[in-house]
């Protein structure tokens, strides 16, 4: 019983974070990986024009209001149902906006070796993609790449943290695909 | 080399029970586990001329090597009765034995020709006898650190009857930078953390190298064309080229064959993650798994005929033998927890791993069927095992939690003691040891 309540919690403290999450990316920053120095993110992921948030043609629009993100549990690569609910808005908003494509961005939290993560990261960055392209967005306009652990948005040594790097991340940039 | 060759005979006729009736030959059995290092003198070695400041560094070196390895203890200098004025000077066995030495190194340093020429004895100071012949070695100046891992080599490999490990390198990921924003090198560094050299710049990711079995080339995992994929570069001079692309597909976790010939990695295609082997540059790879699990950190067995790797086709990651070939593996880790990282012993009778249980992660070693597991290591986050050249000792990365925690390379022995930090070379992870040096 305590078990189930707390996992309950845990569940929506993880939505709420996952909601309120003030767009990370939504200040200006496109490319959450630009940060990192050039040569990074490769193929096209940099240098959209961010735009205003409310403007619903905007990438600014898609990273904060459509939501770009979608977390994962613990070693897990299954869509939840929240995620499938932002993936579906990413969907539409990509469907309507087809000089756009996409790069697929899986991540994983440092509880796990490095080359694993590596491959979980793929999982869920598939996952991710296949979502996408069962909601009618065309293969040719998503790229997938994992990061496994090496790029964590939060740094404690904590689920509250963990829960936040589980996460796969749809960052698009100007182009129709190859 | 006759008069050592007259002194063993010796010794056998009279035999272990008259002559070595208290004290046995000098010889340390690491199977057994060395709880009290063995006691040793050494003089700072003699300077014979040109010698200089070398002299002394060269001994620390070697001294650094020897009580490194947490099976020696050398005996403080201020102790030591006899004096020796040349190298030559004739072992006061009793002086030595005195002072509870069992082990006595003279040695001397000179400059010849503009090379260091390094010469040096060990005696058995119980049996009363040289243990080996005296040996000279020359480098140049700026190998001067070579050479006393060298002759740390010669007299651990005398005294315990193993091979060495001090002259050889380690090839790493050097990092920098905050956890969320950290900045990847790969370097190589002698195996004592100094020497640190810098085979890319920090301009994009780098991840899990591999030395060549020779040492001359790496085999690593690089971002830079934004994706995923495997480079092969020499230590040289760093030049190399990034192997073939399978289109659509992400490539990592690169390993060499025994003979370097050829290289077992993993590839990804629409989130499956399987292993393949190819030449070693790459070409045609041929499919060894066919899950849909992931299938990644293969490691050969040392005579090339199996591979040992992980594989969560259980539901979680658990290690597996198979044939170098392909085929139905085997698996051989049942514990409880996640066990992943898998990398087979030089001497072919271990396979180090790196186990995640309960929050924690640890590094252990288990025999290839699996039974006698160990854990010699448990922390935050312990990972990535690589053996030392002789199968004695493994390094692995350590990282400590939280926003200012970095990671730091650690070494163990396989009996599970002697953990200590290695050197500092600064932020470092995914260690691959090369093969000790020609």
């Amino acid at each position: 019983m305590n078990f189930a309540i707390k996992a309950a919690l845990g569940l929506a403290v993880l939505g709420l974070a996952a909601c309120n999450n003030p767009n990370k990316y939504g200040d200006g920053v496109v490319d959450p990986g630009g940060a990192y120095g050039n040569g990074t993110y490769g193929a096209g992921a940099g240098g959209v024009s961010q735009g205003n948030i409310n403007d619903p043609n905007s990438p600014a629009y898609f990273n904060g209001k459509v939501g770009d993100m979608v977390h994962f549990l613990v070693d897990q690569s299954t869509l939840s149902g929240q995620a499938t609910q932002i993936l579906a808005g990413q969907a539409q908003w990509l469907n309507s906006h087809p000089q756009y494509s996409a790069i697929i961005e899986g991540h994983a939290d440092e509880q796990g070796t490095r080359e694993y993560n590596l491959a979980l990261g793929a999982r869920r960055a598939s996952a991710v993609q296949e979502y996408l392209i069962s909601q009618g967005v065309a293969g040719n306009r998503l790229r997938t790449v994992s990061y496994g652990k090496e790029r964590p948005l939060e740094t404690c040594a904590a689920e509250s943290c963990f829960a936040q790097n589980r996460r796969a991340v749809t960052v698009i940039s100007l182009g129709a695909g190859s | 080399m006759f008069r050592f060759a007259l002194a063993a005979l010796a010794a056998l006729m009279i035999g272990p029970g008259v002559a070595f009736a208290q004290n046995g030959p000098l010889h340390i059995e690491i199977d057994e586990g060395v709880i009290e290092p063995l006691p040793y003198a050494m003089p700072v070695f003699l300077d014979e001329g040109g010698g200089g400041k070398l002299a002394a560094d060269i001994s620390k070196v070697v001294n650094a090597d020897l009580e490194g390895t947490g099976l020696f203890r050398r005996i403080a200098e201020n102790a030591y009765l006899q004096k020796f004025s040349a190298f030559n000077t004739p072992v006061s066995y009793a002086d030595w034995q005195a002072i509870n030495a069992q082990a006595l190194v003279v040695g001397g340093v000179s400059s010849q020709g503009g090379k260091v020429v390094v010469k040096f004895r060990l005696y058995d100071v119980y049996s009363g006898q040289e243990l080996g012949q005296g040996q000279q070695l020359a480098a140049s100046a700026d190998s001067w650190r070579r050479l006393a891992h060298k002759v740390a080599d010669v007299i651990y490999s005398r005294i315990t009857g193993e091979s060495g490990y001090f002259d050889s390198r380690v090839v790493f990921v050097a990092e920098s930078g905050p956890k969320n924003a950290r900045q990847k090198r790969l370097a190589v560094m002698d195996y004592d953390g100094v020497n640190v050299n810098y085979l890319t710049d920090s301009s994009t990711i780098v991840l899990a190298p591999r030395f060549s079995p020779k040492g001359d080339r790496v085999l690593f995992t690089t971002f830079e064309t934004g994706f995923p994929r495997i480079k092969i570069i020499n230590v040289s001079n760093a030049a190399g080229n990034i192997l073939p692309e399978v289109p659509g597909t992400m490539s990592f976790s690169p390993r060499f064959s025994p003979d370097g010939g050829s290289i077992v990695f993993s590839l990804e295609q629409n989130g499956n993650t399987d292993l393949y082997k190819s030449g070693a540059s790459g070409g045609s790879p041929v499919r060894l798994t066919n899950s849909p699990a992931i299938e990644t950190a293969p490691s050969f067995s040392p005579d090339g005929s199996r591979i040992v790797f992980e594989s969560d086709r259980s539901g979680g990651q658990q290690i597996y033998i198979m044939s170098a070939g392909g085929g139905e593996p085997t698996r051989i880790s049942f514990g409880d927890g996640r066990y992943g990282t898998p990398v087979w012993s030089p001497r072919g009778d271990l396979i180090a791993f790196t186990k995640q249980s309960g929050g924690r992660f640890f590094i252990g070693v288990m025999r290839t069927d699996g039974s006698e597991e160990r854990l010699l290591t448990a922390s935050y986050l312990d990972e990535g095992p690589t053996w030392a050249p002789n199968g004695r000792v493994l390094m692995f990365t350590r990282e400590a939690p939280g926003a200012g925690g970095g990671a730091q390379l650690f070494s163990v022995d396989v009996s599970g003691r002697n953990l200590k930090k290695v050197g500092n070379p600064g932020g470092a992870s995914d260690p691959s040891w090369g093969p000790l040096r020609p």
